[in-house]
């Protein structure tokens, strides 16, 4: 020790001085605190709208690491829908619309009963938001916020669907916790290219899309609907498929996607 | 330099490792550790609020009361804790997602509240400063090769750079997928100990229970 | 209803042990783990200090810290939540100040048995993690109280075996340079790996 240490002066620890100290050190320290995250807040927001945008451009395959996100998020239409009935809700303000504060407020929400809820999400909002994809006023691709349960925890994404409702064009999941090295094929791009051109629906309006074990063979007549598992990840795997079943399903956009389909909301 | 602060700033490093040597400061350094750049990220804000803290500490240390020390302590920590997640959230959005909690676990982290107790409490700010960076750094060496070990074999990849190009993308290398799995963290950490105390003979411990025959002239 | 808080519980317990998956409190789990009646006396105190503190500080967030917490006061577009960080520490020390008090004054035979660990608990990482843990998964107070106790009981059941392991291996003969730290390094390595089995029970 470079210094021999000192007894502590026997004012310190008076009481006034104690209290003299302990405000000080509170107003010092509050107002670093309080300036920092003030001042920083409008730069975190941005941010994070920056983050969700970038994952929607990904799935509507429209991003460009070169181009301005904003910029190119202006051909991508936020709408929201009344998720029990399908229909858009206009008088909503997509732009304004907080998804996660609408899952929780009891108002704006309610808990999915456990039959239902094969996706183990708990708690489903009344209404979401779906992104339309629009080349010339014609929409081209429908964007639809996903999320349910994997292994470990919630994995979130993005599914892709042609004009048609019907078709994949793309997924993307961009927050999941599955085990890495063997869960973590959802964020691969191998395994995410296996997704376009798959579909949804069969000709009789049921819904076939889900991950299946091991390979999809090309002979087999269900094919279309099948993507391959991965081995070592069959807990992973069925997430996937739940939460498509879930949110692709009757409690989650299929009155939507069937007014789509109908002609209707557009 | 004169060698008392080169002494601060470089012992940690090795000699006086809080990690390896003192045991503090494990948590994060398990935890973050899965990819190289996250760890950087984490072993920068811990270095900063280890060489801050012990500078605000220092600087009060003679007027501030025994009685609530601690306390104040950990206040000032704790505020420049947030200064840095906020900054993080601000500057470096994706990252500070996947450090998560960990950022903010830095306000009990041994080793920032150690210093402040045991050093910065009782030693001018500029030196205070100076063992505040040191042991942000021995800190950082062992993260840095821990990430790196554990991102390299894991993966075969370095802050997002391929080296080692896997099989699934027509490579050679079959990522080994325990390197990314939380037991593994120890292993790595088991491994570095024993490297630096084969270096380093002065910090083996003691075995408690030897077995074997004691001659009467030997004195143990 | 109550198949979701069993399976929370068991979460906590062993899939996502507080220890073992998350690295948390490591410093005095290392330290401590050398013999294993000191190590169920801070396993104890960790699981009650757990309960209360996850408990008091989910209080804090959603009544006063959220964004539009303070709507009971009127104040809906406040949000403090910046200022959890500082709050929950200083709850922690507070709640572990007053514990140590009451046991001290009250319960004289409990404190010398677990008074000592008190302070160690307040730095302990797995305190103020699961603390933030609770919040960041927005937890309600009944996910909270389930989710503290589980993971102070897995926190403390991985402590209690380490300790386990560690008295037995007193008599071993370990290679000079992983003596002590090291080879308890590889052992908890052993044992994270061991828990990860758990991954996937459905209850």
């Amino acid at each position: 020790m470079p210094e021999v240490p000192r007894e502590p002066k026997r004012g310190n620890d008076s009481v006034p001085r104690t209290l003299l100290v302990a405000l000080l050190v509170s107003l010092v320290c509050s107002s670093l605190v309080a300036s920092a995250a003030v001042v920083l807040k409008p730069l975190q927001v941005a941010n994070e709208l920056l983050d969700v945008r970038k994952n929607i451009l990904e799935v509507a395959g429209m991003f460009d690491p070169e181009g301005d996100i904003n910029e190119l998020f202006e051909s991508v239409e936020p709408r929201v829908v009344e998720l029990d009935t399908g229909a858009y809700r206009d008088d909503i303000d997509a732009d304004e619309f907080d998804p996660e504060k609408a899952r929780k407020d009891p108002d704006t929400s309610s808990v999915v009963p456990p039959e239902l809820d094969v996706a183990r999400v708990g708690r489903r909002a009344n209404q979401a938001l779906v992104y339309l994809v629009r080349e010339q006023d014609e929409v081209t691709r429908i964007i639809l916020p996903i999320s349910g349960y994997g292994l470990w925890s919630t994995m979130y994404g993005f599914v892709a669907l042609e004009a048609d409702a019907n078709t994949v064009a793309d997924i993307v999941f961009y927050s999941h916790g599955e085990t890495a090295g063997i869960g973590d094929f959802v964020s691969k791009p191998g395994w995410r290219s296996l997704w376009p051109g798959k579909r949804v629906y069969d000709g009789e309006g049921e819904l076939r899309l889900r991950i299946i074990k091991g390979r999809v063979s090309a002979d087999d007549p269900l094919a279309d609907y099948q993507v391959d598992g991965v081995s070592g990840a069959t807990l992973t795997g069925n997430g996937v498929s739940n939460l498509l079943r879930y949110w692709l399903g009757d409690h989650g956009f299929g009155p939507y996607l069937d007014k789509v389909r109908g002609g209707g909301p557009s | 330099m004169r060698s008392v602060a080169k002494s601060a700033l470089l012992d940690p490093i090795v000699d006086d490792n809080p990690v390896t040597l003192h045991v503090l400061g494990i948590c994060s350094a398990l935890a973050v550790t899965t990819s190289l750049l996250p760890s950087l990220y984490m072993c920068v804000a811990l270095t900063v609020v280890s060489s801050l803290a012990n500078a605000s500490v220092s600087a009060i240390r003679r007027v501030l009361p025994g009685s609530i020390r601690i306390i104040v302590q950990m206040t000032i920590i704790a505020s420049l804790v947030i200064v840095v997640d906020e900054s993080l959230q601000a500057f470096a959005f994706k990252t500070s997602r996947e450090l998560s909690v960990f950022v903010g676990l830095i306000i009990t982290n041994c080793i920032v509240l150690g210093r402040t107790e045991s050093f910065a409490s009782k030693n001018p700010v500029g030196l205070s400063f100076l063992d505040g960076l040191g042991n942000g750094l021995g800190y950082s060496v062992i993260l840095i090769l821990v990430a790196t070990s554990r991102e390299l074999l894991g993966k075969g990849t370095l802050l997002g750079y391929t080296i080692f190009p896997s099989v699934a993308d027509g490579g050679w290398y079959n990522p080994n997928g325990m390197m990314l799995l939380p037991p593994s963290a120890f292993f790595v950490i088991g491994l570095i100990i024993w490297a630096v105390r084969s270096w380093k003979v002065e910090q083996v411990e003691e075995p408690e229970f030897l077995i074997h025959e004691v001659h009467r002239t030997e004195v143990h | 209803m109550s198949g979701h808080y069993a399976e929370l519980f068991i979460k906590a317990v062993f899939v996502e042990n507080l220890a073992l998956s998350f690295f948390l409190g490591m410093c005095t789990f290392l330290a401590v783990s050398k013999r294993i009646e000191t190590a169920f006396g801070l396993g104890a105190a960790v699981i009650v200090v757990q309960f209360i503190t996850v408990s008091a500080n989910t209080l804090l967030y959603n009544y006063v810290l959220k964004e539009g917490a303070l709507a009971w006061a009127g104040l809906p577009e406040l949000d403090l939540s910046f200022l959890g960080l500082v709050t929950y520490i200083g709850v922690i020390a507070a709640i572990v100040q007053i514990l140590e008090m009451v046991l001290d004054r009250y319960f004289p035979r409990l404190f010398h048995a677990l008074g000592i660990y008190l302070p160690l608990i307040t730095v302990n990482c797995a305190i103020l993690g699961g603390t933030l843990f609770a919040v960041e998964r927005d937890y309600t107070m009944a996910e909270s109280a389930v989710f503290s106790i589980g993971g102070g009981f897995g926190w403390a059941l991985a402590l209690v075996g380490l300790a386990g392991i560690r008295e037995k291996l007193k008599y071993s003969d370990v290679p000079a340079g992983l003596q002590g730290l090291g080879i308890t390094f590889i052992i908890v390595g052993l044992m994270s790996l061991g828990f990860m089995a758990f991954a996937g029970v459905q209850l």
